[in-house]
């Protein structure tokens, strides 16, 4: 930076401001907690996979594709478990990216400039609620009063090949897949929130404004030139929601129903590898226990890669708006 | 934004049946954007408006301060679990702030743009993504299995993962938020860049770092997964952070939730009721200093 080079050039000619010592410690300390977020990663990554080793090694391929999750007779598969966690985040983010999309829409394109940050805060309210607050709420209020309604969708859609297999199953008391998802899909609403609004504020007000001035409704000028612009960013925050929604623990654990089983249907119990880590890691032991851990290994991974895709598309659509 | 009055004008030149159409789909788009407002209020209204009104019967001073009863006695009493919370949570953040404070301090005044700079941060945001329970595990099997003594401290290391990333970010960003010609009058007088960070660009800084700093604690009050296995399970006050299990608030709903006597359930609710309180005070004291810096800097 200009700050430095010339004046204390100058300086240290003659006399020296003293604590020359003291200036090199600071940035070597500061570096030093700096590089804590790199030490701390990876200390993640080697202790939690050591201690699940010897799961790993005993089932090799199998913790992945097997979905016999059997604690008595020793056999850890978590393809049910894993399968579970895709199921709760894709119905997450089936309730959650529209939603988002246009809460982000109503803040930057609809609402007074005045109202826009009161909004905001109520936005943020959402997911300033603790996750066990949203399980505590989800396992007592909302489970038991959504069976009848799964009864009746189910009903509904009898007839229909694909939505009757996805659409049913037995929700014991209302907890089940659908009703994880939608408890996660009100939590990741705020993230994926934030992150689109802030894509959409890059859009340059001219290409809007040209938008509107050559007759463009506000659906259309939407559509022709906030889209376009932001396609990369949208991706982005619609990853992080969902590496956050694969992560959501506690509140899962509350309402997923706690049953091992890989199925399609949305209203059956299930359970997650969060949720499983969660409900089981208190009674564990040896290998049941690094099967345990492993699932947090697998976890760990997958939200990493997730993080790195979405953190590169975020990035990308910042550098491009800091061109043009 | 002139050219939009004359904007009615040019379209009705078209087909009247198009120019409907067109409306049409414009107000649906509308309707579902407002809409999509709409949608979230109404869950969060029930959720805080259940934790109210369920909470508030057993809440209250003997709620915070008394004993927790046994699962099936009614009555109040979740004191070791408000004093657990506080134990963890402040401990988690006098770990995490001096050194994410430093960390951003890293980022913003000496590695800059560089490429050491680039990838701490990069990483700092992945890290934000990490599951908390991937922090409890960490925690779990890298100190609680080799001390065999699971306790308050613990539970604080694991917080304290999850708040670093936060705290070097806002830093980071508030930092490059100062004027540099602050910077280049305190070196033009000779002081060191140390002494310059710490003394003129820090105190520059410091109510968005607060503030940011008070967003990470109420994020970590209300955590649960990284705690459950390693401040293990207690039900009385304990107030050493480094001897014996230890319980928080949010342990006691989670246990609370699933318990089928009413009496347990009950304190589960006003258990929430004091979380989202204490969650509540710290946003909006985050609010409150954001707001006084942001008169006091265009007062001047």
């Amino acid at each position: 930076m200009v700050a430095d080079s010339p004046p204390v050039a100058h300086l240290s000619d003659g006399h020296r401001p003293p604590g020359r010592f003291a200036d090199l410690a600071f940035r070597w300390v500061a570096l030093l907690a700096g590089l804590s977020v790199l030490v701390v990663l990876a200390l993640i990554a080697f202790s939690t996979t050591h201690e699940a080793w010897p799961a790993f090694s005993k089932e090799g391929i199998h913790f992945f594709t097997s979905k016999r999750w059997d604690v008595p007779g020793q056999h850890f598969g978590a393809l049910a478990f894993i399968a579970g966690t895709l199921l709760v985040s894709a119905i997450a983010l089936f309730f959650a990216v529209p939603v988002s999309i246009g809460i982000a829409l109503f803040i930057t394109e609809v609402v007074p400039r005045r109202l826009r940050r009161s909004i905001v805060y109520v936005v943020d309210l959402l997911a300033a609620v603790p996750s066990v607050v949203y399980g505590l709420w989800g396992a007592t209020v909302l489970a038991p009063k959504s069976t009848g309604f799964y009864d009746n969708v189910a009903r509904t859609f009898r007839s229909v090949p694909i939505l009757h297999t996805l659409l049913s199953g037995q929700p014991v008391s209302g907890v089940s897949y659908m009703t994880a998802g939608v408890i996660v899909a009100l939590m990741i609403t705020p993230i994926i929130t934030s992150i689109t609004r802030e894509v959409f504020a890059t859009v340059p007000t001219s290409q809007k404004e040209a938008a509107t001035a050559l007759g463009a409704t506000r659906w259309e000028m939407i559509r022709g030139s906030v889209f376009p612009h932001s396609r990369g960013g949208i991706v982005g925050a619609v990853l992080i929601g969902l590496g956050r929604a694969m992560g959501e623990t506690i509140a899962v654990a509350l309402v997923v129903g706690s049953a091992t089983s890989l199925t399609g249907r949305l209203f059956s119990p299930g359970d997650t590898m969060a949720a499983v880590i969660a409900n089981q890691f208190g009674e564990a032991t040896d290998t049941y226990r690094a099967a345990l851990v492993g699932l947090g290994v697998v976890l760990f991974a997958i939200t990493i890669v997730i993080g790195v895709i979405a953190r590169a598309f975020v990035a990308r659509a910042d550098a491009r708006s800091a061109g043009a | 934004m002139t050219a939009v009055a004359t904007v009615p004008g040019t379209t009705r030149l078209g087909p009247a049946a198009k120019h409907r159409s067109r409306a049409i789909r414009n107000g649906l788009a509308t309707a579902f954007i407002t809409l999509s407002f709409v949608v979230v209020l109404v869950p969060l209204a029930l959720v805080i408006g259940y934790v109210v009104s369920r909470g508030h019967q057993v809440f209250g001073v003997a709620f915070l301060t008394k004993e927790i009863p046994t699962p099936r006695d009614p009555g109040p009493g979740m004191g070791p679990a408000v004093l657990g919370t506080l134990l963890v949570t402040g401990a988690a953040t006098l770990m995490a702030v001096p050194l994410g404070v430093l960390g951003g301090v890293y980022l913003s005044e000496y590695g800059k743009r560089g490429f050491v700079a680039r990838v701490l941060r990069f990483f700092a945001e992945v890290m934000t993504g990490v599951p908390s329970i991937v922090m409890g595990l960490f925690v779990y099997t890298a100190v609680v299995l080799r001390t065999h003594n699971p306790n308050a401290f613990a539970g604080s290391l694991a917080l304290a993962c999850l708040m670093l990333p936060i705290v070097i970010r806002t830093t980071d960003e508030m930092l490059r938020l100062v004027p540099s010609d602050l910077r280049e009058g305190s070196v033009a007088l000779g002081s060191r860049q140390a002494r310059t960070i710490v003394r003129i660009v820090l105190p520059a800084a410091a109510p968005g770092i607060v503030s940011g700093a008070l967003l990470a604690v109420a994020r970590a009050a209300g955590e649960t997964a990284p705690l459950l296995f390693v401040i293990g399970s207690a039900y009385r006050t304990n107030r050493s952070l480094f001897n014996g299990s230890n319980t928080t608030l949010s342990v006691q709903i989670f246990n609370n939730a699933r318990s089928p006597f009413l009496a347990s359930q009950q304190r589960a609710w006003a258990a929430a009721l004091t979380l989202i309180g204490i969650v509540f005070i710290f946003t909006v004291l985050a609010r409150l200093v954001t707001a006084l810096y942001s008169r006091r800097s265009t007062a001047q």
